[in-house]
């Protein structure tokens, strides 16, 4: 638990109309979003209100992939309501990878921290302020949230589900020791330039991309801190894990295998 | 080095190891039930390899948190953030 109090100022005073921000940091968290209509007004909602309370500057860059559903509309309206300060949109126009939306984000993004996270509300924005503390009390080049330890969980998972993920983290770790617990989470902060640098070393996708990106890390000597998570599986929407998934979960925990 | 050839190598070490003592190639006069044990005991690494990996998979589902309290804690914050931005003139 990122508990210890990083030093400078504390953050937190939750009552403040103009919150101080301590240093010169900013954190710009990127959501690529594809069909979260429903969702991404909640998402947006979590986030400004966990960023108010806590004091640090951000940004929200919001990169919806042409969504056919309106999640272009809702983001504009998104943007009126907080502000094009806080609120930016770089939508492309169709739907391409999870790494060239981070690519397209960092471009765009002016804080000197990324966070990337899910806009389904799986990943709760109220544990952004212990990933930056945790990531100053280590000095850390990335912070990850892990489903796997201290009071990290998951919610909307039934047997068969978590048998497959703690088996599928288990072989994992033995096979690659990679240095963190949760590989194939998607909720993490890295350092802007780390990041850029790791989005070039990577060539999977999916959640093999996201294993990738911790593996590469490691080989490049940058630093992993871990902060517990509570996972809650889509509210709204359908939650993806099937036989397509395991299949290139495999291929590409094998590649990694034998090439790293 | 990659994983698989840190792997290769190390069961290399051991295989090549195992081999020499249960052909003797070394020319230790081992006693017999102590060649009893060492022929087999690849298959007894191996299963209880196996025994370690269920067992800590088993344990680890049965103590996978269900983050029951996040779930509502959610729950009652998007009822919240609807209302919130209804009023500031959001239509969903």
């Amino acid at each position: 638990m990122a508990s210890g109090e990083a030093s400078g100022p504390s953050p937190r005073s939750p009552r403040e109309p103009e919150p101080r921000t301590p240093r010169l940091d900013k954190y710009s968290v990127l959501l690529p979003t594809y069909n979260e209509r429903e969702n991404l007004p909640l998402i947006v909602w979590l986030l400004v209100k966990s960023f108010s309370e806590s004091g640090f500057n951000y940004e929200i860059i919001i990169i919806d992939d042409g969504s056919p559903d309106g999640t272009r509309d809702v983001a504009e309206q998104l943007e009126k309501i907080y502000g094009s300060d806080k609120i930016l949109l770089r939508p492309r126009e169709q739907k391409l990878g999870l790494g060239t939306a981070y690519i397209h984000g960092v471009k765009h993004a002016t804080g000197n921290y990324i966070i990337i996270m899910d806009a389904d509300l799986s990943h709760h924005p109220k544990f952004i302020p212990e990933f930056i503390r945790k990531q100053k009390e280590g000095n850390f080049d990335i912070v990850s949230g892990t489903r796997y330890k201290g009071n990290g969980g998951v919610y909307g998972w039934d047997l068969k589900r978590k048998i497959i993920s703690r088996g599928a983290n288990f072989i994992t770790q033995i096979l690659l020791r990679p240095g963190a617990s949760d590989l194939t989470g998607s909720f993490r902060l890295y350092r802007k330039e780390v990041l850029q640098k790791l989005i070039e070393k990577c060539v999977s996708k999916g959640y093999v991309f996201q294993m990738e990106m911790i593996v590469r890390a490691r080989q490049l000597n940058y630093t992993v801190g871990e902060v517990p998570i509570s996972f809650v599986d889509r509210v709204y929407g359908e939650s993806k894990l099937g036989g397509n998934e395991i299949v290139s979960f495999l291929k590409g925990l094998l590649t990694l295998f034998a090439t790293t | 080095m990659t994983k698989l050839a840190q792997w290769l190598w190390g069961l290399a070490l051991l295989g090549s190891t195992w081999a020499a003592l249960t052909m003797g190639a070394l020319g230790l006069e081992l006693p017999s039930s102590c060649r009893e044990v060492l022929w087999s005991l690849p298959a007894y690494l191996l299963v209880s390899a196996g025994c370690y990996a269920l067992g800590t998979v088993g344990y680890r589902v049965a103590t996978f948190h269900d983050c029951e309290d996040a779930a509502r804690e959610l729950q009652g914050q998007i009822q919240e953030a609807r209302a919130d931005l209804a009023r500031r003139g959001m239509r969903f």
